[in-house]
């Protein structure tokens, strides 16, 4: 088990360091998609391990006792989280060496996609609040490299912005980690609930607080969001697709973290709030905006707000909500991002003014576009109906009517936009492929020309089908993760014991 | 770069400065294991000599030496590191768990060497190889290492 928990961790970061010893680009390719299939084979193993009993996997690095090592530790919502990050990880790879952009081809996209990707891993394994802000470190030096890899004039605008308010990120979340270590004298997640809950009022407000902030501002909530339209859109579309499939989804999977295990039920009046203005300023932004990625990158805020709010509410079956929003969010954002890379890959931008016609030009691109789509808008039958059907229907039993309207309203609005880009995008004239024949405008063949992108992107696709397919059993899962949330003490117990 | 050497500096630095400097380097990483140093503080030393060899006015010397690429030396640092980390996972160990061995060398007598030691020559090379990336990126002539490893182009 010890191995198979650090392995996602330390398979991409030792595949970083091959990368950057070997400087092929062929063999970087090879080097680094080996060591994320090695990684993803661990998260499978865990997830198949946890799924069957339910129990709560630890491994202490450096043969240290309790709270002394580096502890990574899985419980449902880990395992599935780790299970579905490392495959849309894995996927994006495939579909950025399929890409061929500059970005991709440069020696240090590879390197320091490992060490993304090692970030994220542990992020999701971490055991303590320390071990975590350094996964957050590890993740955030990554992507700032990557957002500015290209080095044009508008992605070093953009990566200052993004650079600035990730660094005040970090600094509120180490000062909120040196306060916690400062009033309880621990930062291992199985010893804080205990202590935490001996301290005074005050001093617990506090400290949840700043944890709520930093994890707030990663996960972009009202109002520390206004960072990601800016920056997202700017980057390449696999690395786009990467930090809005998973980047902010950490930040969630950390609020959430912190409000079932840390603080549990806290402050949750103020969450609810939060998690309503999140949805509603999401969705003004995309439906004001003309391009395809900046109306995704609101898209993400808006989708944030729901899952604040399910936490918010809190209760066995909005978490279960939560998580179920929550895992159905990475490949159905990642696809729609890989979908805009194809496109303005084809057609030189994605701009909705100058681009029309694809599904005259490629029936199966309209496809991959329309089924996330339509699981973002939470249209029966895909499982982003599930997911809002099942939050909806906690915040009723919860009598929160007004969040629920809003909530329905928004996600009129979500479809509104995306019909909006279908329109624009997909109906009309087609125009002609700037890569290509220059009389590719035949009725098929778009696909033809990126095919590693395309079935990276169906895979993708296939997986919130099949999502679908199985919402029943995978519903049951994620009920019995909420319990497992909801239930600190059997965290706590299970960490210390192993 | 045209900053015209200084002669004294110069003679210092290289002459004497950078052998005694790298001494201490390699006996602040190796007492790391017990007492205060370690790898990070030796890479620093060794760092602060090119820093050192910059500030007198030439471009460091690794252009022409060993380390002509710092990305390279990087790779092999973090290589050295997590190879250590990850080695006890092959005999059933906790990852970073480490080994001692004692070892009985003629003249000196016993010396314990502990499997720790790799990961901190590890983290040594990582900060010597970061260094001299931020000085020929930053400090020397920026493009000769955009240039080396083809990013920025555009």
């Amino acid at each position: 088990m010890t191995a198979l928990l650090t392995l996602p961790v330390l398979g991409p970061l030792v595949a970083a360091a091959l990368c950057l010893v070997f400087r092929r680009l062929n063999v970087q390719r090879a080097i680094s998609f080996a060591s994320l299939t090695v990684a993803a084979g661990c998260a499978v193993a865990v997830f198949v391990n946890v799924w069957g009993d339910g129990e709560v996997r630890v491994a202490r690095m450096g043969g240290w006792p309790g709270s002394f090592a580096i502890t990574f530790v899985a419980d449902r919502l880990s395992a599935v989280m780790l299970l579905v990050a490392l495959a849309a990880v894995t996927l994006v790879l495939i579909y950025a060496i399929g890409q061929r952009a500059p970005d991709e081809r440069s020696s240090f996209y590879h390197p320091v996609y490992m060490v993304m990707s090692a970030g994220i891993a542990q992020a999701l394994l971490a055991g303590d609040l320390f071990n975590l802000f350094v996964a957050f470190e590890i993740l955030l030096m990554a992507s700032y490299v990557l957002l500015t890899l290209e080095g044009t004039n508008e992605q070093i605008r953009a990566g200052t912005t993004y650079v600035v308010l990730n660094i005040l990120e970090s600094l509120v979340l180490l000062v909120a980690i040196g306060l916690v270590f400062a009033a309880t004298g621990t930062v291992n997640m199985a010893e804080l609930p205990e202590r935490l809950a001996e301290l005074p009022d005050g001093v617990r407000t506090s400290l949840h607080l700043f944890l709520l902030i930093a994890f707030g501002i990663k996960a972009a909530v009202f109002p520390l969001f206004f960072w990601l339209p800016d920056s997202y859109p700017t980057a390449p579309s696999s690395v786009s697709a990467v930090f809005a499939g998973l980047l902010t989804k950490i930040g969630v999977y950390c609020m959430i973290r912190t409000q079932t295990l840390l603080f549990p039920g806290e402050a949750s009046d103020l969450i609810v709030v939060v998690g309503i203005l999140t949805m509603v300023i999401g969705i003004i932004g995309a439906v004001s905006h003309q391009n395809m990625k900046r109306i995704l990158s609101f898209h993400i805020i808006s989708q944030i707000g729901y899952m604040v709010f399910g936490l918010g509410i809190g209760g066995e079956a909005a978490i279960a909500a939560t998580v179920f929003f929550l895992v159905h969010q990475i490949p159905v954002k990642t696809s729609l991002f890989l979908v805009e890379g194809i496109v303005s890959r084809d057609q030189g931008s994605s701009s909705l003014k100058e681009v029309s016609g694809l599904a005259r030009r490629s029936p199966w691109l309209a496809v991959l576009f329309l089924l996330p789509a339509l699981s973002l808008a939470g249209l029966p039958p895909f499982p982003g109906f599930l997911a809002k059907f099942s939050l909806v229907r906690a915040g009723l039993d919860a009598e929160h009517y007004v969040g629920v309207a809003i909530a329905i309203t928004v996600s009129l609005f979500t479809l509104v936009s995306m019909v909006k880009i279908w329109v624009a995008a997909f109906w009309g004239e087609a125009k002609p492929s700037s890569v290509g024949q220059p009389d590719a405008v035949a009725t098929v063949g778009l696909l033809r020309h990126h095919r590693l992108m395309a079935t990276s992107t169906a895979v993708m696709v296939v997986g919130i089908v099949m999502l679908a397919v199985v919402a029943g059993p995978f519903f049951q899962f994620v009920t019995d993760a909420a319990l497992q949330l909801l239930d600190p003490a059997s965290y706590v117990s299970a960490v210390r014991s192993s | 770069m045209n900053f015209r050497p200084s002669a004294i500096l110069d003679e210092l630095v290289d002459r004497w400065l950078s052998k005694v400097a790298v001494l201490v380097a390699v006996y602040v990483t190796f007492r790391g294991h017990n007492a205060p140093g370690g790898g990070f503080a030796g890479g620093l030393v060794v760092g602060g000599v090119f820093v050192l060899q910059f500030l007198t006015g030439r471009e460091p010397h690794i252009r022409h030496r060993p380390i002509r690429r710092p990305t390279l030396l990087l790779g092999f640092g973090l290589l050295v590191a997590l190879v250590t980390t990850v080695i006890p996972l092959v005999v059933d160990a906790s990852p970073l768990e480490s080994h001692i061995w004692k070892l009985n060398v003629p003249f000196i007598g016993e010396v314990k060497v502990v499997s720790s030691m790799f990961f901190d020559l590890g983290v040594f090379f990582v900060v010597v190889a970061v260094v001299l990336m931020v000085l020929l990126s930053l400090g020397a002539r920026g493009e000769s290492l955009v240039g080396d490893d083809g990013v920025g182009a555009s």
